[in-house]
């Protein structure tokens, strides 16, 4: 596996990094994801964070915004390409629909994408796993929430032996998951499946979510069941899910193992393979959402991590 | 009670003849409910003795599917012998009268699975989630009607929420295009009376634009009693299983449910003779244990948890050496939901670290 230490600068789009001031980010959608971006941004030290963009005047994101000093905008993505600076990357928090449309705009800005919707029109990224793949990507997408709970896990139990089928349950907390998330949540269980064996690295995947409305409100819990052939190597599985878990908590703090991987022996019923589980909890940071809602702060973590990661690249430069 | 005595009773009070009583439609849910009581192994053969038998005995809708539902084949819920799509097929080709109704859990599975089901020849989609989460089924109710099949809606656990709460997530189902919406009673916790108010609540709430079920399980006895309750309050379908195979304490008996409503003077079309028939000589002999009302379901139904938890938490319980009971009294306590089967193993882990 490569580690994420091993990212080297893009130089092909370093020529405003090259002024001498940090890179820059803007957010688009001022929604609770948008402004937990905000809050994770305006702390990180490789991103100055560029503007706010929204599409409603009334908007509370953009007011909150504008007061923590940040400029913020309700006339669109047209007014963010109409800055005399634009942003080195803009972070999408809209919908799948409304990054559609935009990312070509960006594109054609050379304005790095780093999309939290489900669009998925750049390539699958997760920051503890694959990241160093696609650094001169202009377009990254962040997966689920489900996903980047998970991925790294599987990636971990793939980087010691042969995963011919990985299974992830997702449960988070009914009060975070929003009405997009609702209105289309065959989008969630086929994204995860897809990104398991694509990023995950197992041979089949399969994912499942769960709402639970249980008050106070359950922290995200998530449950990754890799199958194994018999005699695989249990230490060294052990040893990279730990260590792998130790990866993501570098920026996901409240991430961790409920209980050491559990492992099974070989079974009839799951066609004579064993199995290693292995039970995480996410507890959000806190920043601008609360802490159980666990399944939200990873996708903003994970996606600040990006950027901050590719800002650093830039740096260098 | 004694139903022929109340038959009896009625009759000789009324000076003119009793009025006809209104209908009930009987699912029946062996192939679905059932999977979880047979791990999910049903075999093609099994599948088809069943319709046959169910479908001669005239009832007129047959629930085949994984019991989790379409692809609920995992390691969470346990891996089919068969997969559930080619099952479908083998109910919809034995079928000559009866039609197919398949489950979905959204979050599990999708309009893909259930186009696939269809084009298997399922005729009926049933759509369940969370007795709060309702709005999670409008997708697959648009894609069902869309694709022609019938549509049924499932609020599970419904015994965690009051009946007018319980109302307002049918008419999130009916809006999207339910044609149903059952009282799911996934733990066998309600009684009586909460199965009626609950039932008479959607009643109210849906008017005409969806009929109300009711779906019972045995953990305090109380399925006949409670479809009993649920009929008088107005619901006008019912799911059983034969000899009551299904997850935890089991479903409401089929061929119980047969003979009451007939007891009842109420019309379900079902042949009786022959109900109790393919209880007796189809089904019987294929199951080596049969659901009963022991401690650990018990204790489902007084902890309301949902009654697929039964198996995993047994197994759980030998491979983390802690009591079944205790698991899932832990589970009801934190309030987990259908699906969260993975936590049945996360509690086993967590008694077994505190009894050390």
């Amino acid at each position: 596996m490569t580690t994420v230490h091993s990212i080297r600068p893009d130089a092909t789009t370093s020529d405003r990094a090259g002024s001498g001031r940090r890179p820059t980010a803007a957010i688009v959608g001022p929604g609770n994801i948008g402004t937990d971006l905000l809050v994770k941004l305006l702390r990180n030290e490789h991103l100055d964070v560029h503007s706010m963009v929204g599409v409603d005047p009334a908007s509370d994101g953009l007011a909150r915004a504008r007061s923590m000093g940040v400029e913020a905008s309700a006339e669109g993505v047209p007014w963010l390409l109409a800055q005399s600076e634009l942003p080195d990357f803009v972070f999408e928090a809209t919908s799948a629909k409304a990054h559609e449309a935009n990312a070509p705009l960006y594109a054609e800005a050379g304005i790095v994408a780093i999309d939290l919707t489900p669009a998925a029109i750049g390539p699958f990224v997760c920051p503890a796993v694959n990241l160093a793949e696609h650094t001169s990507e202009k377009n990254l997408n962040m997966i689920t929430c489900g996903g980047q709970a998970t991925i790294p896990i599987v990636n971990a139990v793939a980087s010691v032996t042969r995963v011919p089928y990985a299974e992830i349950v997702a449960t988070i907390s009914s009060r975070s998951a929003g009405p997009g998330t609702r209105a289309n949540i065959d989008e969630f269980t086929e994204t995860t499946s897809h990104a398991i064996e694509k990023v995950g690295g197992a041979e089949r995947g399969k994912a499942i979510i769960i709402l639970n409305p249980v008050e106070p409100a359950m922290i995200m819990r998530d449950t990754v069941f890799c199958s194994l052939e018999p005699g695989a190597d249990r230490d060294a599985i052990s040893a990279a899910i730990h260590a792998r878990v130790a990866e993501v908590q570098r920026y996901v703090p409240g991430y961790t193992l409920r209980s050491d991987p559990q492992f099974d022996d070989p079974n009839e019923l799951w066609g004579g393979r064993g199995r290693v589980a292995v039970f995480l909890e996410v507890t959000g940071n806190g920043d601008y959402l609360p802490p159980w809602a666990g399944n939200l702060d990873i996708m903003t973590a994970a996606a600040v991590r990006v950027g901050e990661l590719l800002a650093s690249g830039r740096s260098v430069a | 009670m004694s139903a022929p005595e109340i038959v009896g009773a009625a009759g000789a009070a009324s000076a003119s003849a009793p009025a006809a009583k209104r209908p009930v439609r009987l699912t029946d849910t062996t192939l679905r409910d059932g999977s979880h009581a047979v791990r999910h192994r049903f075999t093609e053969q099994q599948v088809r003795d069943i319709v046959r038998g169910l479908d001669q005995a005239n009832v007129e809708v047959i629930e085949v599917t994984h019991g989790d539902g379409l692809a609920g084949s995992s390691f969470n819920y346990g891996f089919s012998l068969v997969r559930d799509i080619d099952l479908v097929a083998a109910a919809a080709d034995e079928a000559e009268r009866a039609r197919i109704a398949v489950l979905l859990l959204p979050g599990l599975g999708t309009v893909t699975d259930l186009r696939e089901a269809r084009d298997a020849g399922a005729a009926v989609a049933r759509v369940a989630t969370h007795c709060t989460e309702a709005d999670v089924s409008i997708q697959h109710f648009q894609a069902a009607r869309e694709l022609g099949m019938e549509t049924v809606g499932f609020l599970m656990l419904s015994h965690r929420i009051g009946p007018a709460d319980l109302a307002a997530q049918a008419r999130i189902m009916a809006d999207a295009g339910c044609q149903g919406v059952y009282v799911v009673d996934s733990a066998g916790a309600l009684l009586p009376e909460g199965a009626a108010a609950r039932v008479a609540a959607l009643v109210d709430e849906l008017g005409d634009d969806a009929q109300v079920g009711f779906h019972g399980h045995q953990n305090l006895s109380l399925g006949i009693a409670n479809s009993i309750a649920a009929y008088e309050a107005g619901a006008k379908q019912i799911d059983g299983t034969l000899c009551a195979l299904g997850a935890g304490a089991g479903n409401s008996p089929t061929e119980v449910l047969v003979s009451v409503f007939s007891a009842l003077g109420i019309p379900t079309g079902v042949d009786e003779e022959q109900i109790l028939a393919v209880a007796e000589d189809v089904l019987r002999p294929l199951i080596t244990r049969l659901p009963v009302a022991d401690r650990a379901s018990i204790v489902q139904g007084r902890y309301g948890v949902y009654n697929s938890f039964l198996l995993h938490a047994e197994r759980a319980s030998e491979r983390y050496g802690v009591p079944a009971y205790q698991i899932l009294k832990r589970v009801g306590q934190a309030g987990y939901v259908g699906g969260q089967e993975d936590m049945i193993i996360d509690v086993a882990i967590e008694l077994a670290k505190e009894s050390v």
